[in-house]
């Protein structure tokens, strides 16, 4: 290992070092970030969705912006895979279906830079078991 | 690089490798070998997340599930189902006790909602063993911007204004300590950690040390620097394996960065830490017993002044600072003093880490901002009592500590309002009883304890503690009289007003505080020869109530003494003279029909 000489050798490290719990902090700390949920079940694999999700992951981040990427179950849809939720700060989530690297490219620049909706959307027509209780 | 999409925290703290979670972490990193995952998923051990409860905890990144009482054979089914699929494994959430639903954040715990966690910022968050990830987490940044960038003065009052005061027990300011130290000219100073706890049913010195041991040693080297010392001692007792492991990673990482030895950071600052182990003994927690212990002699209090700060360890002016208070160091720098001294009540800052245990449904580890009051800490983050039963009492502050009631469930928790309120912060544990606990029985297991780690210098604790065990014992026999009622109340202010140290000066407080707040079970024991709470053996029998019983056998064959009889489906009796009130037919009777009379 090499000394670390100075407070500016130390910040510079920290600098490269941060991405190893960058996953983490975030996470520690959700409230004002892009959450986009990828659905990687069987059919969501066998249709492509662990392409988009690398995808995701390396371009949000090279875009610059906050968000987590995270995986998830099923969500039902497996006619439209692969679909990702996408969940911008203070907004209700937007699920989106046939996401392939081409139109996950279109969601970024669209829907999580403008808040401009994309087509594809798949409308929420269910209603989940504690929504149907507080009613 | 691998660029990890998924990181699974494994806890590594002592509590959760009991319960075999280092072969959890292995099981875990082989499965996500076979899957081919070894560079989407990262597995890391961590430092303790506080649930102790329910170890071992597995914590899920990005989505933040939290699998508690996670078995080595469950590594399977995590990377199957949730690494490969995204799908959680519902049987290894947490279910909410008051709702019974299933949380699968750990956001949504109530455990974790009303914490704020200074000085456990990177238990469960790090790993403790590799110092690359320290640094990733601000790291050595508040040392760097003290030697470099602050004069010993300047970071001496940023200490004093934020207010840290010492969380070992005693609460004296800490900025104020370093000042003196720093005032005091010498040829060299020392700056000491007690790692030495001491109070039974506390560990939060250990989880630090095992969860984020580079803090500690990160806020060594600014004390150091504050007063002038450039050698660090860290006092730890040696029934503490893995935090001892874990500090030398720790020193040895930090010498080979340079964080540590000469010219750190190009400051020209020098300062180095070593090791000394403790056997041990309560006492040395107590900062003029460790000092001497650490120089080979007896660890034995002796009178101050001259404090430590003045005249310490070798004769040398020293700082003996607490674990926890250590680890509030670096952020204190960090974030500012006008930062930390946001948090808290007037004159408590910042937060406390508590040691939750006893009869309460989340056992574990939490920091909590002064203030909160009791009622929060144990029915929201404490989940309340177990089996529903009736909150009695908490003791808080160990065995110098006191016991509080129900009147003082809505007292905010600070140093100076537990101490008004008859017990103490002390290092912070904090042990919940339920209408089952007797409190005499309570106040004589805290003497038991006592009398055992009196260093045995002064008279009034050695003989007065052992004494005060003595009456108790009458006192649970059913033995003693009004007379023994005074006589431990007496005693117990003799006992507080003339000892040495800390030890014997708080040693009285579980009696006192118990008679204050439950004279009435005293009275019961003196005068009625009765224990309400069914637990002195020597004034309760366990009675068959023949309504109830329906002769299954279950009692006769599980006592342990045969004293047991009757045949199935008949009455089953007990015989007095051979009974010795184990209690194993109450546990294993489904009919109510075994009763403590």
């Amino acid at each position: 290992m090499t000394k670390i000489k100075s407070l500016a050798d130390l910040k510079k490290m920290k600098g490269d070092l941060q991405s190893k719990i960058a996953l983490r902090e975030k996470s520690d700390k959700p409230e004002g970030r892009v959450i986009v949920k990828v659905a990687m079940a069987t059919c969501g694999i066998a249709s492509g969705s662990k392409d988009v999700m690398e995808y995701l992951v390396d371009e949000l981040d090279k875009r610059n912006i906050d968000a987590i990427v995270s995986q998830t179950g099923c969500m039902g849809y497996c006619y439209a895979e692969p679909t990702i939720e996408v969940t911008l700060p203070g907004n209700e989530p937007v699920v989106y279906g046939y996401v392939d690297i081409k139109k996950a490219d279109k969601i970024i620049e669209k829907y999580i830079r403008n808040q401009e909706l994309v087509d594809g959307i798949i409308p929420v027509n269910y209603q989940t078991i504690e929504k149907d209780k507080e009613e | 690089m691998a660029k990890f999409k998924m990181h699974m925290l494994v806890c590594g703290g002592t509590g959760c490798r009991a319960s075999a979670s280092d072969m959890l972490y292995d099981n875990l990193k082989k499965e996500i070998q076979e899957q081919g995952l070894q560079d989407e998923v990262q597995v890391v051990t961590t430092g303790c997340f506080g649930f102790c409860e329910k170890g071992p905890i597995v914590k899920v990144i990005p989505d933040n599930t939290f699998y508690i009482s996670v078995e080595p054979g469950d590594a399977k089914v995590i990377v199957a189902e949730h690494a490969i699929k995204g799908r959680k494994v519902e049987r290894l959430l947490y279910v909410d006790p008051v709702n019974k639903k299933k949380i699968a954040d750990s956001k949504g715990m109530g455990f974790y909602k009303k914490q704020i966690r200074i000085a456990l910022r990177n238990c469960g968050l790090i790993d403790p063993e590799n110092v690359d990830e320290y640094l990733a987490a601000d790291g050595y940044e508040a040392m760097g911007k003290v030697l470099t960038e602050m004069t010993p003065d300047q970071a001496i009052q940023e200490m004093i204004d934020s207010g840290l005061r010492g969380r070992g027990g005693g609460g004296f300011p800490t900025g104020v300590k370093w000042q003196i130290a720093s005032k005091v000219s010498a040829d060299q100073k020392y700056v000491v950690c007690n790692a030495d706890e001491g109070d039974p049913g506390a560990f939060m010195d250990r989880s630090i040390l095992e969860g984020d041991p580079h803090s500690v040693l990160e806020a060594m080297v600014i004390n150091g620097y504050c007063i002038g010392a450039t050698r660090g001692l860290i006092y730890i007792r040696a029934e503490y394996p893995l935090a001892i492991n874990r500090l030398k990673i720790a020193i040895n990482q930090a010498r080979e960065y340079g964080l540590l030895g000469k010219d750190i950071l190009g400051s020209g600052f020098d300062f180095d830490v070593e090791i000394r182990y403790g056997a041990g003994a309560f006492v040395c927690g107590e900062e003029t017993a460790l000092i001497h212990s650490m120089e080979g002699e007896r660890g034995e209090p002796t009178f101050k002044p001259p404090f430590p700060a003045q005249s310490g360890y070798l004769g040398k002016p020293t700082n003996v600072n607490n674990v926890e208070t250590f680890a509030n160091v670096p952020v204190i720098y960090n974030k500012g003093a006008k930062w930390f001294a946001g948090i808290g009540t007037e004159k408590s800052k910042g937060t406390k880490v508590f040691a939750l245990a006893g009869k309460i449904n989340n056992v574990g580890l939490i920091e909590i901002p002064m203030g909160i009051t009791l009622r929060e800490v144990i029915f929201e983050i404490g989940g309340g009592i177990k089996d529903g039963k009736k909150f009695k009492a908490v003791q808080t502050g160990g065995p110098s500590g006191g016991c509080l009631t129900e009147k003082h469930l809505d007292t905010p928790i600070d140093f100076d309002n537990l101490l008004a309120a008859g017990s103490m912060m002390g290092s912070g544990g904090m042990i919940v009883m339920d209408e089952d606990d007797c409190m005499v029985a309570v106040a004589k297991f805290y003497l038991d304890f006592t009398v055992e780690e009196s260093c045995g210098k002064c008279s009034p604790c050695r003989i007065g503690n052992k004494r005060l065990y003595e009456l108790l014992d009458k006192i649970t026999k059913g033995q003693a009289d009004k007379e023994d009622m005074d006589n431990l109340r007496n005693l117990s202010m003799v006992i507080r007003d003339t000892s040495l140290c800390g030890l014997g000066q708080t040693s009285p407080n579980p009696v006192l505080s118990t008679m204050d707040n439950f004279m009435a079970e005293y009275i019961a024991h003196v005068e009625e020869d009765r224990c309400p709470s069914g637990v002195c053996k020597d004034l309760i029998r366990y009675e068959i109530i023949p309504e109830n019983c329906v002769g299954c056998t279950a009692c006769a064959r599980n006592c342990p003494v045969n004293c047991i009889a009757g045949e199935r489906k008949q009455l089953h009796t007990i015989d007095q003279s051979l009974c010795i009130k184990c209690g194993a037919c109450l546990e294993k009777c489904k009919f109510n029909a075994v009763a403590i009379i």
